[in-house]
C-alpha cells in the first residue's frame, strides 16, 4: 500500500477535495442564480410564447450560444481579465468562479427554457383565464409544474461544473484538477493521477444520485 | 348577458391572414346553457376564447353585461377574467399542487382573500363536486371524472357568474360524462351560473343546453332553443350531428323506408304530449292502419319528447292528418 501510493499526501488530497466542492458548489450557486432567469426569459419571449419578442429572444439566444460554443479551456484563458476585474484575482479557488459561471450559466439556462417548453400549454391558458399576470403565470404555474425538470438541469450542470472546475487547473485554478496537473501529470505521479480521477467519479456518481432523488421526490405526474 | 358584436377573427399564418372565425353575431342569455356545436376545426374553441379574451378578436366587439371588454387594459382584464371559470377537455390542473391547492389558486392569484376564507371556500367547493377527502391528493391519483370535478371546483373559487367548458366531457367515458353534466346542471340552476359549453357531441347538447348553435367552417350555420334545433334541423351540419348522435345511419333509414308501403310520416311529439295515447285513438277514429319503422323517445333537458316514423296504409288519411295537427303533434311527410 506504502509503496503502491507513495506520492499520495493525504492532507493535500482533502485540501483539494475542499476545494473543489467549493468551486462547484459556488459556481452552480452562481449558475442558477443567473441561468434561471435569463431561461425563463429565453422561454417567454421565444416563438408563440407569452411575451413573443423576435429581438429579445435574438440577442439572448446569441450570446448563450455564443458562451456555449467557446471551448472550456479557450473561456478559461479568454476570461483571465474580466475575472480580474470581477474578484481581484485570476488565480486559486475565487478566480475560478467567474469563468465556471461564464460556462454554467448558458448551460443551465438552455435546459430551463427546454423544461419550460415541456410545461403543458394548457396549464398556461388556464392559468391566464383564472386572471393571473405573466409573473404569477411564471412562478405560480410554470416554475413549479417544470420542477423536476429543472433538478433534473440543475445536476447536469452541477456534473458538468465538476469536469470544468478540474480543467480550470490549467490556470492554476485549484482543486482536484489542479492536483492532478500539477502532480500527477507534471511530475508524473500516477498514483496521484489515479486517486483524483476516483475521487471525481465518487463525486458525479453522489451528484447523480442525489438529482435522481430529488428528481423523483418533486414529480407529481 | 354576454353579447358577441360582429366579432371576427383570423391568424397570421406566413403573412397570409386565415380566418378561423367568419363575422358571428350572437347573444348569451344570463343564467342559460348556452351550447356551441361543430366539428373541430369549426371554430368552436375561437368563439369560446373570445368571452374571456383568451383570444383577442381582429373585429368586432364582445360586450359582457353591457361592458366592452375588449377595451379592457390588463388590471381590468384580469379582474375580469375572475368572474370567467373556465374548465377544459385535458383538466388542465397543476400537477405540482395538491387538489386542494389547485381549488385554492384562483383565489391566491387573485389576492383579495384571507387564509381562513380560502380553506372554507375549498371546503365548500370539495363538498360541491363530492371531493371532500380528496384534498390532499395529486391530480395524477384521481380518476378523469374527479380530475374535472376539481377544475369545476376550482373554476368555481372565486364565484364567477359565467362558466366557460371548452370540451369538458369529451375526454370521459360515457357514464363520467353523464355525472359531470348533471353536475353542470346543478350548478347552473342552484348558482344561477350562465354556462358557454362547446362540444362535437349533440348529445351533451341535448342534455343539459337551452340554446344551440351550430358551427361549421368558421360560421354559426344555425342557432336556436336546443328542442327547435334538434327536432327540425334545418342545415346539412346540424341534421349530421343529430343523426349521429341518434346512431341513425342514413343509408339503412332510407332502404327501410323504400321496404315500408303506403305514406311515410314523422310525428314529433313534444312536451305534455309524448305522454298521450294518440296513436291507438287516431288508428281507431281514422281507420289507418299503422306500423313503426323508427323512433325514439328521451328528452331535451327537462322536455320529453318522442319522434316516430310511421307507414300508413288505408283508411282516411287527411283525418288522421288533422287529428295529429289537433294534438300539437308535428307531422312531416316524408314520402
Amino acid at each position: 500500500m506504502e509503496a503502491l501510493l507513495g506520492n499520495v499526501d493525504w492532507s493535500e488530497i482533502g485540501w483539494a477535495s475542499w476545494e473543489t466542492l467549493v468551486m462547484v458548489g459556488l459556481s452552480l450557486l452562481f449558475s442558477v442564480l443567473v441561468g434561471l432567469p435569463v431561461g425563463v426569459l429565453l422561454f417567454l419571449t421565444g416563438k408563440r410564447q407569452l411575451l413573443e419578442q423576435k429581438v429579445a429572444y435574438g440577442i439572448l439566444s446569441f450570446i448563450v450560444n455564443v458562451l456555449r460554443s467557446v471551448p472550456f479551456i479557450i473561456l478559461l484563458i479568454v476570461m483571465i481579465p474580466v475575472t480580474v476585474v470581477l474578484v481581484g484575482t485570476s488565480l486559486g479557488v475565487i478566480g475560478a468562479i467567474p469563468p465556471l459561471v461564464a460556462g454554467g450559466a448558458p448551460f443551465f439556462a438552455r435546459l430551463v427554457e427546454t423544461s419550460l417548453r415541456e410545461v403543458d400549454r394548457g396549464i398556461i391558458e388556464a392559468t391566464q383565464a383564472m386572471g393571473a399576470n405573466i409573473r404569477q403565470i411564471v412562478l405560480g404555474a410554470l416554475l413549479p409544474e417544470a420542477l423536476p425538470g429543472i433538478i433534473a438541469g440543475i445536476t447536469v450542470t452541477a456534473i458538468t461544473l465538476v469536469s470544468y472546475a478540474a480543467m480550470s487547473g490549467v490556470v492554476g485554478g485549484g482543486g482536484l484538477g489542479d492536483l492532478a496537473i500539477r502532480f500527477g501529470y507534471q511530475r508524473f505521479q500516477t498514483d496521484v493521477m489515479v486517486i483524483t480521477v476516483a475521487l471525481l467519479v465518487i463525486f458525479v456518481q453522489m451528484l447523480q444520485m442525489l438529482g435522481d432523488r430529488l428528481v423523483l421526490y418533486f414529480s407529481r405526474k | 348577458m354576454i353579447e358577441l358584436d360582429q366579432v371576427q377573427k383570423s391568424y397570421q399564418v406566413g403573412g397570409r391572414a386565415i380566418p378561423a372565425l367568419h363575422s358571428t353575431s350572437l347573444t348569451i342569455e344570463t343564467g342559460e346553457v348556452f351550447g356551441i356545436v361543430g366539428h373541430s376545426g369549426a371554430g368552436k374553441s375561437t368563439l369560446v376564447r373570445l368571452i374571456n379574451l383568451l383570444e383577442r378578436p381582429t373585429n368586432g366587439r364582445v360586450l359582457v353585461d353591457g361592458e366592452n371588454v375588449t377595451h379592457y387594459d390588463a388590471a381590468e382584464l384580469r379582474a375580469f377574467r375572475r368572474r370567467v371559470g373556465m374548465i377544459f377537455q385535458h383538466f388542465n390542473l397543476l400537477s405540482s399542487r395538491t387538489v386542494a391547492d389547485n381549488i385554492a389558486f384562483p383565489m391566491k392569484l387573485a389576492g383579495i382573500y384571507s387564509k381562513q376564507q380560502i380553506r372554507e371556500r375549498v371546503a365548500e367547493l370539495l363538498a360541491l363536486v363530492s371531493l371532500t377527502d380528496q384534498g390532499n391528493k395529486y391530480p395524477s391519483q384521481l380518476s378523469g371524472g374527479q380530475k374535472q370535478r376539481v377544475g369545476i371546483a376550482r373554476a368555481l373559487a372565486c364565484r364567477p357568474t359565467i362558466l366557460l367548458c371548452d370540451e369538458a366531457t369529451s375526454a370521459l367515458d360515457p357514464q363520467t360524462t353523464q355525472s359531470v353534466l348533471r353536475l353542470l346542471a346543478d350548478i347552473n340552476r342552484e348558482l344561477g351560473l350562465t354556462i358557454v359549453l362547446i362540444t362535437h357531441e349533440m348529445d351533451v347538447v341535448r342534455r343539459i343546453c337551452d340554446r344551440v348553435a351550430v358551427m361549421d367552417g368558421g360560421r354559426v350555420v344555425e342557432m336556436g332553443p336546443v328542442t327547435d334545433v334538434f327536432l327540425h334541423p334545418e342545415h346539412a351540419t346540424t341534421r349530421d350531428f343529430v343523426f349521429e348522435s341518434e346512431n341513425i345511419d342514413r343509408e339503412e333509414m332510407r332502404e327501410d323506408l323504400a321496404h315500408a308501403p303506403g305514406r311515410i310520416l314523422r310525428l314529433t311529439f313534444r312536451g305534455e304530449s309524448t305522454y298521450q295515447p294518440l296513436l291507438g285513438h287516431v288508428a281507431r277514429s281514422s281507420g289507418v292502419d299503422f306500423s313503426i319503422l323508427s323512433g325514439r323517445i328521451d328528452h331535451i333537458k327537462d322536455t320529453p319528447y318522442g319522434q316516430l316514423t310511421l307507414s300508413l296504409v288505408g283508411g282516411d288519411l287527411d283525418r288522421a292528418m288533422a287529428e295529429f295537427d289537433a294534438a300539437d303533434v308535428h307531422v312531416e311527410v316524408l314520402r
